[in-house]
């Protein structure tokens, strides 16, 4: 009698703790994808569907026009290639430098290597803000203020650090010995990273290559302060949306949500490497 | 094919000696194992061979030539790696065929190589396939595979078969004896299975704790160890070791005598357990068994000589019970002696 109360308080404790971790998912997804399809509705649903209270959840009329207005707004489609530019200086930078940091944390044990991981995670604990005087004025003086370069740099600087840390766990996540097969069977180091490392690597680099994207695609703060007339796509739609009507601000807002979601959710697994899981 | 001389390594990490100076010589066409037990060195030294470890001194020739600071591709060797380290990203035939390309080899030597070395090693039906489609024994195969179509002048392999299991391993032991007698390399075997080692080499270097101990023919190695570790760690039921009092020159057992390299004092039998004979009542050793175990093949006995732990053999035709204390006689010819003080046994012939 006693053993069958015991058992059935053990499934009851068990259920509730299902019931509490689901609901916990249950409510950290709502919080993230509630606004994101408010703000679709707003953006699909035309002029009516942005004003109309209550909300139906289902949206009545679709329509791609706001989209399509929006699009041919001018200077839209050039700080869209203004914010393409940003970005892809950003990743090829933040590839280019930090995939070697990463691959020689991987690899190689030397002085200071804890220390230098930290610092790496520090840069990013300084606010920007703080920066933005000194930094504008720098940049006035060397000619890359108001330019997508400059934007593209400043990027990069806060790409950098994630780039070289994941990268570090896809790297540890290529055996060693498969490199040290390559070097005695030929290779010298840099034939033995081109032909079986960074084969291997390449998932986990294009998912680091679609994360700098991403920082930079979003990032408005920099690109704001930094530029006047070549602004990206989020400093482009800060000033502008502020005196649009409401549908085609969620038009605008939509434009910049989606392709972060959709890329962050592509490569998802191999940003775990950052925390030294294996992406394997 | 080369010889290898390796000249007084040593090496360091940090406060940690692995290597304390470590000499070999191998000859050409000769198959060496390094063996002995877990973190003794013997990988390092292997890897300092390969290049993939730098020593901090010494000398290692290859074919009389220095390949101190060489990189691994230039000091004409293959390897074959624990984890086979078979490239995941390429086919079967590119893994085989990985080092002659390197090698920039011409399509037609390219085949013929990787034809030749997967028909040795069995992974025809394979070469098509990615190694993930592959069992640990046939990866294994590829791996062995990979380093024979290079024609290597040295070949090192390191515990090549540890990741296999039991029967698989057997199987895969056998194999290699035959591949490698056929491909005649120069090769250096890494392990800690005493078996492996004793059934392919022509010579084992056993290694202990940063040294090497012993080096000798594996039938030299068993019967006669150089040192109280080597007769300890090689053999099973290990050698047992029982220390007796000298008399003038002479040991008794039983009825039996023989005369030792030592005047007085006390000295170390070295006793392979299957040497020995029952004796003939009150002629013999006496053994004390605490526990016999009839094993099939033979019998195995547990117990104590002199009040010293022991482990003999007896054929399986014998009866002993628990408990009992039975008499052995000793073959004169196959004991070892050893210092009571170092360890150290005397030469075979005193």
């Amino acid at each position: 009698m006693s053993k069958a109360m015991n058992t059935s308080g053990y499934a009851g404790f068990i259920s509730a703790r299902r019931l509490l971790f689901w609901s916990g998912i249950v409510a950290l997804c709502a919080w993230v994808l509630v606004p994101i399809y408010l703000v679709a509705l707003g953006a699909l649903g035309g002029r009516t569907g942005a004003y109309q209270w209550p909300k139906n959840f289902l949206p009545t009329d679709i329509s791609l026009q706001p989209f399509i207005l929006f699009l041919k707004t001018e200077g839209v489609f050039q700080s869209f290639l203004n914010s393409l530019g940003a970005a892809g200086i950003t990743v090829a930078l933040s590839i280019a430098l930090g995939a070697p940091a990463g691959y020689a944390l991987a690899r190689y044990n030397f002085r200071g290597k804890d220390s230098y991981r930290l610092l790496v995670l520090l840069t990013r604990a300084f606010p920007l803000a703080i920066l933005a005087l000194p930094l504008t004025v720098s940049y006035i003086r060397l000619g890359l203020y108001d330019t997508v370069l400059g934007v593209g740099l400043i990027h990069t600087v806060l790409a950098l650090p994630f780039a070289a840390l994941v990268t570090q766990g896809i790297f540890l996540g290529v055996p060693r010995e498969l490199e040290e097969a390559a070097w005695v069977f030929g290779c010298t180091r840099i034939q033995a990273f081109f032909k079986v490392v960074a084969p291997l690597a390449l998932p986990g680099l294009v998912a680091t290559a679609v994360f700098a994207f991403v920082i930079s695609w979003n990032e408005v703060f920099a690109a704001s302060v930094l530029t006047v007339r070549h602004r990206t796509l989020t400093a482009y739609l800060l000033t502008v949306l502020s005196e649009s009507p409401m549908h085609y601000r969620f038009a605008g807002g939509l434009m910049l949500i989606l392709p972060s979601v959709v890329f962050i959710f592509a490569v998802r697994r191999y940003l775990f490497a950052i925390w030294g899981v294996s992406s394997k | 094919m080369a010889n290898i001389v390796i000249d007084n390594i040593k090496k360091s990490f940090g406060a940690f000696q692995a290597l304390k100076g470590v000499s070999l010589t191998i000859n050409d066409g000769e198959f060496v194992s390094l063996l002995g037990p877990s973190g003794c060195g013997k990988t390092t030294l292997l890897r300092i061979i390969a290049g993939l470890e730098t020593s901090t001194a010494g000398d290692v020739r290859i074919g009389e030539k220095s390949v101190i600071g060489l990189l691994p591709k230039d000091r004409g060797l293959a390897m074959v790696f624990q984890n086979y380290a078979v490239f995941p990203h390429m086919t079967v035939y590119e893994n085989v065929a990985f080092g002659l390309r390197m090698q920039k080899a011409d399509d037609a030597r390219v085949k013929k190589q990787v034809e030749k070395a997967a028909g040795l090693l069995h992974i025809e039906p394979y070469l098509d396939r990615y190694p993930n489609k592959l069992s640990g024994g046939q990866r294994q195969r590829v791996a062995v595979a990979r380093a024979l179509a290079v024609e290597p002048g040295v070949l090192l392999m390191d515990e090549p078969l540890s990741n296999l299991d039991a029967l698989l391993r057997l199987e895969m032991r056998t194999e290699l004896k035959t591949v490698l007698q056929e491909a005649g390399t120069t090769t250096i075997y890494v392990t800690h299975d005493q078996t492996e080692a004793m059934g392919l080499s022509d010579r084992i270097a056993v290694v202990h704790d940063g040294r090497i101990e012993q080096v000798g023919t594996p039938v030299e190695v068993y019967n006669h160890p150089a040192t109280r570790f080597v007769g300890g760690f090689i053999g099973n039921p290990p050698m047992n070791f029982i220390t007796m009092p000298v008399t003038g020159g002479q040991v008794t057992a039983g009825a039996q005598q023989f005369a030792v390299p030592a005047q007085g004092g006390e000295i170390v039998l070295g006793l392979r357990g299957e040497t020995v004979e029952r004796a003939p009542t009150g002629q013999g050793l006496d053994m004390q068994v605490r526990v016999a175990e009839p094993m099939g093949s033979h019998l195995l006995l547990t117990g104590s000589i002199l009040g010293q732990p022991a482990r003999v053999i007896l054929p399986a035709t014998e009866t002993v019970r628990n408990g009992e204390t039975v008499g052995l006689t000793l073959d004169p010819k196959r004991l070892t002696w050893l210092s009571p003080e170092n360890g150290v046994s005397y030469p075979a012939a005193a």
